[in-house]
């Protein structure tokens, strides 16, 4: 087991290194840094020592790969891929346009994120599981169906309508709750949280019920399941014993893949509703364009992605004992 | 049976439509505009013309296909489609017209406004423009202004200059004139759609040899196969709406005006074909590299699955909207740097579309390349791939010929799936702001413009209810059409039932 991780942690490491040289190349290959300092300073009419200027103060006055003429003796360090990609493996992001220091902003903001999304994971898990199983209980009637066809409507209303609607009757219309806002105090944040939380579950209920209602049915419809009927169980039991059990591996292997991203926040409802997360750090930063943050988020997310996975796999192997890591691999 | 007359019609069609755009073009003293989001556009109808010829003629394609034809829903939800892409289509024809030609100038010269098919035969809607807000069907402005009157200057609600302009007294004649104009629309309606009924009806029972009154009844009654009855009905209700903007269209704006007076519904329109093309360019661009990487990592594995697992594993790793972002704010530094590469403005728009497109399908090959991974693993073991192998068929015949159309049914469930969710993330691409360029008309740029009116006393909801419903309609359209698509052909699916 142990040197199963060990061997996946290196296999990440590839990975990072890849993503690495993709964000490095959108941000400093494609788009020169004078570039960059242009867009920022406002493209005509501008001299060129104010771009060297900029360039000074956000350290992108270096080479990109090699320095030539090293200052203190780095070739390879004193230049920008150094300082700029090769220092975010040691989650070192630097400084964003402004000044202020990214990784303590993240570690700051990680916590209205999570406030968001942590109740929205858990319970909108509740709520679809429930419906797909209502769903599949009834399934091939008319309940069945109608409720596929809610489903589907509701899958094709945008986000954004959930977000303006619900914020238009809920807050503008009954004055149940603020608009938009955030407070540390963990009282007063519970009367912002409840409508974002809510029209997250909302929002995901149409696809969630599906995509769970699909697992159930491929479930019910196993050797296991015709079994446990012919010793004469009711249906109910059935269900709820025996399909809903095994069912639950496919769920939540699905489901601990996604956990280490909820650090990530949600961007839009966040923004919507003005909670400083980490969504709405990363929804600012690109529309000031402050690639620093951009690329610290891309990492971090990378990183986050790749811990998914690895939970995924190890999480096999303990809901499904039938499941060898050293097989996985091969 | 397998013919090339098929093929040969097809083929003489698109040479026809070419070289009459070309003498038209000189008729008509205008310029095309051949954007790139136009070319790719009609190069995808020519490929699902091909592929629609090919399906007719093979037995084993025909048959799932023919599951999705006795569908009810999902057939009406295709007439609404087609709707929306004729729409799409005639959007999807750009050209320059020709400006007055001056004494003694011989060489002629265009105007720099880029306009397509449908802007012109939408012409009242796209010129008809007020000062600022204004409710649908209203004949007065959203603001109070100061007019001028014989008694005075008076504080009030100004008339518009297009909407409602033909009534005298508003307050009166309003009512009136709309049962009146809904009453006209609904015979017109009528009358066309009972033509085309009949006309489909004569062709149905010649098909299958009945009289006409016979097949009228069936179809009545909803006993074809084929659900006549329920494409027809929703094909009334788009006459309807269809005869009930012509009559309106050029007295009033039925969905309001926006901020700067534009109509909602010409917007509404026009935004169809960004919604479109990014719903299927991005899968056509991403296709080829998903379906042969796929391909080739099942089929070679040892080192090329290795190298193409690593790839997707990468791409997917970064969040698709800071790939998304990152990729676009870059393009826009880029275009900022190099301004002289585009002609006219819509151009530049067009191609930071054609690129979001690109950057998307970037984002979304991953999913597909390893469903056709496992699949290839699962085909190449069978009987006769190890045949072809026993042969000396070469690696590259025997992935194209042998496994591709074995695999080809994963593509066309996930095409049609991806379809509708592409449609839904341009909105919120827009709103984050690295979405489709701010002059291009889309319903995320609508939602984005016009969040902010909801804060408004009166409230300002027409242009965002118009864009949400637009889209919303679309993209329930393909929703219900690709589940019976994908109920056809995924075969755990037949199984199970």
């Amino acid at each position: 087991m142990f040197a199963y991780i060990v061997r996946r942690v290196l296999y990440a490491i590839p990975i990072l290194i890849g993503v690495n040289i993709i964000t490095f190349a959108l941000f400093f290959v494609v788009n020169k840094p004078d570039d960059m300092a242009r867009m920022h300073l406002g493209m005509k009419h501008v001299q060129q020592e104010d771009v060297e200027k900029w360039k000074r103060a956000h350290g992108y006055d270096k080479p990109l790969f090699y320095n030539s003429e090293p200052e203190e003796g780095g070739v390879f360090t004193d230049t920008i891929f150094y300082n700029k990609s090769v220092r975010l493996f040691a989650f070192d992001f630097g400084n964003a346009d402004d000044g202020r220091n990214i990784t303590h902003d993240i570690t700051q903001r990680m916590w209205p994120s999570l406030a968001i999304a942590i109740p929205v994971f858990i319970v909108g898990l509740f709520v679809n599981i429930t419906f797909a199983l209502i769903i599949a209980f009834f399934r091939a009637t008319y309940v069945d169906y109608m409720g596929v066809v809610i489903c589907v409507v509701l899958m094709s209303i945008s986000t954004l309508f959930y977000i303006i609607g619900g914020q238009y009757l809920i807050s503008k219309l009954l004055h149940l709750v603020p608009i938009s806002g955030y407070s540390v105090d963990l009282e007063t944040a519970s009367k912002f949280l409840i409508l974002p939380v809510i029209i997250g579950v909302i929002g995901g209920i149409g696809s969630g019920t599906r995509w769970y209602r699909t697992i159930f049915l491929e479930e019910i419809n196993k050797d296991y399941v015709r079994t446990a009927r012919s010793k004469g169980l009711a249906e109910r039991v059935v269900l709820f014993r025996h399909v809903l059990k095994n069912a639950l591996v496919p769920i939540l292997t699905g489901v601990v893949a996604v956990i280490p991203l909820l650090f990530m926040g949600s961007l839009i409802l966040e923004s919507f509703f003005g909670i400083p997360g980490l969504g709405s750090y990363t929804i600012d930063a690109i529309q000031s364009q402050d690639f620093a943050i951009v690329r610290a988020m891309v990492f971090l997310g990378s990183v986050l992605y790749i811990i998914g996975l690895i939970l995924t796999d190890i999480s096999y192997t303990i809901v499904d004992p039938r499941i060898r890591l050293g097989a996985a691999v091969a | 049976m397998t013919s090339s007359k098929p093929y040969l019609i097809l083929f003489a069609t698109v040479l026809a439509v070419f070289s009459g755009a070309v003498g038209l073009a000189e008729a008509l003293q205008i310029k095309f505009v051949p954007l790139w989001t136009d070319i790719l556009v009609y190069v995808l109808v020519i490929a699902i013309a091909w592929f629609g010829i090919q399906a007719r003629q093979k037995e084993h394609l025909r048959a799932p296909w023919r599951h999705v034809l006795q569908r009810p829903l999902a057939m009406s939800a295709l007439v609404v489609l087609m709707c929306y892409v004729v729409i799409g289509l005639l959007d999807s024809v750009h050209f320059r017209e020709a400006l007055q030609q001056e004494e003694g100038q011989t060489e002629l010269h265009y105007s720099g406004e880029v306009v397509s098919v449908f802007d012109k035969l939408v012409t009242p809607l796209r010129m008809q423009q007020e000062k600022t807000y204004s409710a649908p069907f209203a004949a007065h402005l959203y603001a109070k202004e100061t007019i001028e009157t014989p008694e005075g200057q008076v504080r009030d609600y100004p008339r518009l200059t297009y909407g409602g302009r033909h009534l005298k007294n508003p307050e009166e004649d309003f009512w009136p004139n709309i049962v009146m104009g809904t009453a006209l629309s609904l015979v017109f309606s009528l009358v066309f759609w009972l033509a085309v009924c009949s006309l489909i009806n004569w062709r149905v029972a010649k098909h299958y040899s009945k009289p006409f009154g016979a097949m009228m009844g069936e179809i009545a009654t909803g006993k074809t196969r084929v659900p006549f009855r329920s494409m027809l009905l929703t094909f009334w209700v788009i006459c309807f709406l269809a005869a009930f903007v012509i009559m309106f269209a050029d007295k009033y704006h039925i969905l309001g005006t926006d901020k700067v007076g534009n109509d909602v519904l010409y917007f509404s329109l026009k935004s169809i074909r960004t919604g479109l093309v990014i719903g299927t360019l991005t899968t056509l661009i991403m296709l080829p590299f998903a379906v042969m990487l796929g391909i080739m990592a099942g089929h070679f594995r040892g080192w090329v699955d290795d190298v193409i697992q690593y790839l997707y594993t990468t791409l997917n790793s970064i969040p698709g909207v800071l790939l998304i972002a990152a990729a676009i704010l870059s393009l826009q530094v880029y275009m900022a740097n190099n301004p002289e590469m585009f002609e006219t403005v819509t151009e530049r728009a067009d191609l930071r579309l054609l690129f979001l497109c690109m950057i998307l399908g970037i984002t979304s090959w991953t999913g597909l390349c390893r469903l056709l991974r496992g699949e290839t693993f699962k085909v190449s073991q069978l009987d006769y791939i190890e045949a072809a192998h026993a042969f000396g068929t070469g690696h590259f015949k025997t992935m194209m010929r042998h496994i591709l159309p074995n695999v080809m049914h994963i593509v066309l469930i996930a095409v049609v799936l991806d379809f509708s969710g592409l449609v839904l993330a341009e909105a919120v691409l827009s709103y984050v702001g690295v979405g489709v360029d701010p002059i291009t008309i889309s319903w995320g740029n609508m939602i984005n413009s016009a969040r902010l009116e909801m804060a408004r006393d009166p409230v300002v909801w027409w242009s965002l209810i118009a864009a949400f419903v637009f889209m919303f309609t679309l993209v329930l359209a393909a929703n219900l059409f690709s589940d019976a698509v994908r109920d056809a052909f995924d075969p755990r699916i037949t199984r199970a039932k």
